[in-house]
């Protein structure tokens, strides 16, 4: 048995590094290549961003197929798109758009004011079934003044207004092809629809006329590949270049040590915390929430699901964020405290608690290294995998849990605690009043003294086990250069990815 | 498979147990079998390390004196692990066997004794069973129930119950014309009295080997199923969930992934060889052949 | 033979109904909502409902049964909630993977299956014959969906000799296709054939021990001649009816192989539509599923009876 691993590895890792010298060599001779195969996890459910949550939608026509009227930026920040400019009246209330001109979309038909103000009307409707309907909420009205010049009206001023509007989920559709847009999607961007074959690939190609600067990329397919083993496989074997959001960490020492490939490991806001229902017993006791905090040790489980590669977090905001304080030192690993803690709150030891794990890894990973770690203080923790759909109206909807380990991807996502049926169930008039007036607040420098304050405010009341952000580990090619290091809206940028020559 | 096709009968001078001591195959695979459900009961009180601790510095590591087999991506003792999964394995194949036999004999013994409307109806049953996708209905039913070992072994069963319908009624109906049968009745025995005195006990044997071919292939479907994460959930440590979680190591650990199949084609062949013995031992007239 | 033809032409329209209603109360019964898995966890309650509305969810139960069968007997299976596409086009493009991967995989099955299992029966008791019976033992035993890991680590990963999994499409020509087909079926097939080899060696043990194959052996014909002339033919036929029964099983029984190898084939198609709540495709797909099997069970049972009258009288 023995000698039959060894020289099953031995066999394996010979031929990995003959394979990669010979891929590097053939490479180096040929030109520069024009077509991308990127790997992507899920497959979209369909190809319309304004009608749909999943993020797979925007991970391939974002900024691609599809663009907005702002867009955001690799580094996170709002940036002009389809409006050129824009102006903010002092009340905060009135926003004037300068759309830039002579855009087209793929079929031909024109983009201006009138179709600006389609998509906005759209999207706020009645019967709309925008994903991200709230971000619309705001507006009053919407105007278009001349071709060039879109007047959007707020009810109340919104100091996240234009971030929105750069979000996959507020894309500009044309009015003529929006109601085939899941299937047949035709936007403005660089690259035009090509072709899906449903559960293998989505191919996009470089449209022959595009406003902005030219891309270099000829052809574009996003393959499917749910399994992470398979994603291993796939890109070992050459089926694909990239993997922007590689699924399996305990695999990238293997790419790193290859020198066909590249791994950079990125920012997301997916802050992943161990939510705790605090409506119910026995989490609606504040010495219970902390003692959970104190017997659960962020580094061992960042080790051992993460292989190492994530930033732990001490409240809900991530480190990249302007605003951000490192709460990580405020309940150390400490399973004594734990221990007494839960004592004194009248918790007998062996207490039964369901811990409920959605489907991703990095959710069945921790949750199995969590509840060791809870069962060393006396809890008794049962594992219960549930798929999302279920999980959505359990958890989520009908707020049936214990605990559940889940990602909140959303950026400066402070408002969830501030809600009175959001699913954890946190009630505190101290933090209503602090976000409140962080909506009302539009000074920059206020507003990361109160983002400040929100933090410590969640992180003393202990509301939820805050654990580590989700780390966006890609893998590519080492010949390719310009995807996003870092993932502030999960999306595939391709405008400025080309192969070195 | 085809093993309903034939009616059995046992005379009581038969002595099957010197048959068996001679029959290489049901030596050997009752010798694995007992390993095996040996291993699983003594996982219950006493494994190397306790299967579900965790212990991340130590993970990954490769065979050693502490850890024999080595330990996985958490840490966790390889070996124990897999004796622990044999409990899984059985307790998921067996409830399921159980559920099928205890349903499906009365059902094919009924079928047998009625004949017309139920025999037809019986039958007619078990084929719509047949016509849902197996893994298809797992899922679903894990969708509806939750996932855990009882609705997975619920899952498998349910596929069980029209096989043991069809053996035992394939077996029953060709005893209703034998002597034996015809003279209870002329001694006025009800029908009922009578599948229950004599056709019940001469088609015992064939039950069985058809519990053991179950029973294996129940192994497989059980680590079908926590393969897909529908069986015992964890921590309890499971083969099929084994081979799932070593999936992504496969390259840098294999031995994660090689010694749970190993556990199970093992255990599969051991049940597998058994049954094939059974079959002859218990009837001779069948072994001629073999 | 008519009657018995309508009566079980009767049998087979009862047991689709019931499957039918089965399918669609378990489809029911599915916690979850459609739009909620659509629309994310930040979707407005009435978001929620515009999209509800807009699918159809909203009618009750039996309008719903109704609309949905009345449509399966025209032939329509409805339209994907997610994909916002035909079922019928979805179920066509997942057969150009799902059928020609059964195909190969049953044609590997065959072609390594009944060769082994003649040349295990002709020489039986021989160390071929124990060698043969040995490694069919073993091949029974082994899960396909690990035999399916090992093979692509060895050939995709390690050898880079065939693709690690994936489906090109058949526009790209034949090979492609064929190439990503074969670690697949050769997964499906190991199993399958060592099944089908033990059943070949017994069925042709059991008709060679028949009147009319001993009574050839009694005109002087040798084992091997007897075999071939008269054995082989009559042995077929419940080897045929084991690879008829593994025919359905590959058909949609691959969900895990194709999951291995990421193919887009009907077993993932069903798995994913599961898991996002498209109970539009689930439904439909489960019942065509269903469906064809009763129906293939059907024809069978005809042709048996056509061709011996004895069978007529049990149904």
């Amino acid at each position: 048995m023995t000698l039959n691993r060894r020289l099953f590895l031995a066999g394996s890792v010979a031929s990995l590094s003959a394979a990669g010298a010979l891929g590097g060599a053939s490479r180096a001779l040929a030109a520069a290549r024009k077509d991308l195969n990127i790997g992507i996890r899920l497959e979209p459910p369909h190809l319309d961003p304004t009608a749909g949550a999943a993020a797979a939608i925007g991970e391939i026509v974002y900024a691609n197929v599809f663009e907005g009227l702002t867009r955001i930026d690799r580094d996170g920040a709002v940036k002009p798109a389809l409006a050129e400019s824009w102006t903010i009246s002092d009340d905060g209330k009135t926003y004037t758009f300068k759309l830039r001109s002579g855009v087209t979309y793929h079929d031909g038909a024109p983009f201006d004011a009138s179709v600006a103000k389609f998509n906005l009307d759209r999207a706020r409707a009645p019967d709309s079934v925008n994903p991200q309907k709230s971000l619309f909420a705001p507006i009053e009205a919407a105007e278009a003044v001349d071709p060039a010049t879109l007047k959007v009206t707020l009810k109340q001023p919104a100091g996240n207004f234009l971030f929105g509007l750069g979000w996959p989920a507020a894309v500009m559709l044309a009015p003529a092809t929006a109601a085939d847009a899941k299937t047949k999607p035709v936007g403005t961007g660089p690259f035009k629809f090509a072709n899906w074959t449903k559960g293998a690939s989505v191919e996009l190609v470089r449209a022959e006329k595009y406003w902005g600067s030219p891309v270099k990329l000829d052809k574009a397919a996003f393959k499917v590949i749910s399994d992470p083993s398979a994603s291993f496989a796939a890109l070992m074997a050459g089926d694909v270049d990239a993997f922007p959001i590689y699924p399996a960490p305990e695999n990238l020492d293997q790419f790193r040590a290859d020198p066909r490939f590249k791994v950079v490991i990125g920012n997301t806001e997916g802050k992943t915390i161990m939510a705790l229902n605090n409506g119910r017993k026995p989490f609606d006791d504040i010495r219970v929430r902390r003692a959970l905090c104190h017997a659960v040790d962020r580094k061992t489980v960042i080790d051992g699901a993460m292989f190492g590669i994530a930033k732990p977090i001490g409240s809900h905001f991530a480190p990249q964020d302007a605003g951000y304080v490192d709460l990580t030192g405020k309940y150390p690993y400490d399973p004594a405290k734990a221990k007494s803690l839960l004592k004194e709150s009248g918790v007998p030891e062996g207490t039964k608690l369901r811990l409920v794990l959605p489907p991703p890894d990095y959710a069945r990973r921790s949750g199995q290294i969590i509840a060791a770690q809870l069962k060393a203080v006396g809890l008794d923790v049962e594992l219960v995998p549930m798929e999302w759909a279920q999980w959505l109206s359990d958890v989520f909807k009908g707020k049936n849990f214990d605990m559940t380990i889940i990602s909140h991807v959303e950026p400066l996502d402070l408002d969830i605690y501030a809600r009175d049926d959001y699913y954890f169930d946190y009630k505190s008039q101290a933090y209503k009043a602090i976000y409140a007036e962080l909506t009302a607040t539009t000074d920059q420098a206020k507003r990361i003294e109160l983002y400040k304050k929100a933090q410590e405010q969640i992180a003393e009341d202990a509301v939820n086990v805050f654990l580590f952000m989700l780390p966006k580990s890609g893998v590519w090619s080492a010949d390719l250069q310009g995807l996003w290091e870092n993932a502030p809206i999960p999306v595939n940028d391709l405008t400025e990815v080309s192969w070195k020559a | 498979m085809s093993a309903g096709s034939e009616p059995l009968s046992i005379s009581p001078g038969d002595c099957w147990a010197s048959r068996a001591f001679r029959h290489p195959s049901f030596l050997a695979g009752a010798a694995i079998t007992i390993m095996i459900a040996f291993m699983a009961a003594l996982s219950l009180v006493w494994t190397p390390w306790d299967p579900t601790a965790i212990d991340i510095p130590s993970k990954l590591q490769g065979a050693s004196p502490q850890h024999w087999l080595g330990t996985d991506q958490f840490g966790r003792d390889v070996l124990s692990m897999i004796m622990r999964g044999a409990v899984a394995s059985m307790a998921v194949s067996i409830l399921a066997v159980g559920l099928g036999a205890g349903l499906g004999v009365p059902l094919g013994l009924l079928a047998a004794q009625t004949r017309g409307f139920a025999d037809h109806a019986i039958m007619r049953a078990s084929d719509f069973v047949f016509a849902f996708p197996a893994l298809l209905v797992a899922i679903m039913l894990r969708e509806v129930f939750g996932p855990g070992w009882i609705n997975a072994a619920v899952a498998i069963g349910v596929f069980n119950v029209p096989v043991f319908a069809r053996v035992a009624y394939g077996a029953a109906l060709p005893l209703w014309t034998r002597d034996f049968v015809l003279a209870a009745r002329v001694a006025g025995k009800g029908p009922s009295r009578i599948t229950l005195e004599h056709i019940l006990p001469n088609m015992v044997s064939l039950v069985i080997v058809q519990a053991t071919i179950q029973l294996s292939l129940g192994v497989l479907a059980e680590a079908a199923l926590s393969y897909v994460g529908l069986g015992i959930q964890p921590p309890a440590p499971s083969w099929g969930r084994m081979l799932n979680e070593a999936q992504t190591f496969m390259a840098l650990a294999p031995r994660l992934a090689l010694l749970p199949g190993f556990a199970i084609i093992f255990t599969v062949l051991g049940l597998n060889l058994l049954g094939d013995g059974l079959r002859d031992v218990l009837d001779p007239r069948l072994a001629r052949e073999r | 033979m008519l009657t018995f033809a309508l009566r079980r032409l009767l049998a087979l329209a009862l047991t689709l109904a019931v499957a039918s209603a089965v399918v669609f109360v378990v489809m029911e019964v599915l916690p979850g909502d459609p739009a909620q898995v659509m629309l994310g966890t930040e979707a407005r309650p009435d978001t929620l409902a515009a999209l509800r509305e807009k699918l159809g969810l909203n009618q009750p139960a039996p309008e719903r049964y109704l609309a949905w069968v009345t449509g399966l007997v025209r032939g329509d299976l409805g339209m994907s909630y997610t994909y916002a596409t035909p079922v019928t086009e979805l179920v066509r493009d997942r057969l150009a993977v799902s059928l020609p991967l059964a195909l190969m995989a049953l044609a590997l099955t065959t072609a390594i299956a009944i060769p082994l299992g003649a040349w295990a029966a002709a020489r039986r008791n021989s160390v071929v014959d124990l060698g043969i019976m040995g490694a069919t033992q073993v091949g029974v035993a082994v899960p396909n969906f690990w035999f399916a890991m090992l093979l692509a680590l060895l050939f995709a990963i390690t050898l880079r000799w065939l693709p690690a999994g994936g489906f090109p499409g058949w526009s790209g020509g034949l090979w492609s296709g064929v190439r990503a087909l074969i670690l697949p079926a050769v997964a499906l097939a190991l199993p399958q054939a060592s099944i089908l080899a033990r059943v070949m060696r017994s069925s042709l043990l059991d008709t060679l021990s028949d009147d009319y194959v001993r009574t050839a052996r009694a005109k002087g014909l040798t084992e091997g001649q007897a075999l071939r002339r008269h054995a082989l033919r009559n042995a077929l036929i419940p080897v045929l009816t084991i690879m008829g029964l593994q025919f359905s099983f590959l058909l949609a029984g691959t969900v895990i192989i194709e999951n291995v190898f990421y193919l887009p084939g009907l077993g993932r198609l069903v798995f994913q539509a599961i898991n996002q709540r498209d109970l539009a495709v689930v439904k439909s797909v489960v019942m065509l599923l269903v469906a064809s099997v009763i129906i293939v069970n059907f024809i069978v049972d005809l042709t048996y009876a056509a061709v011996d009258p004895r069978l007529r009288r049990r149904a």
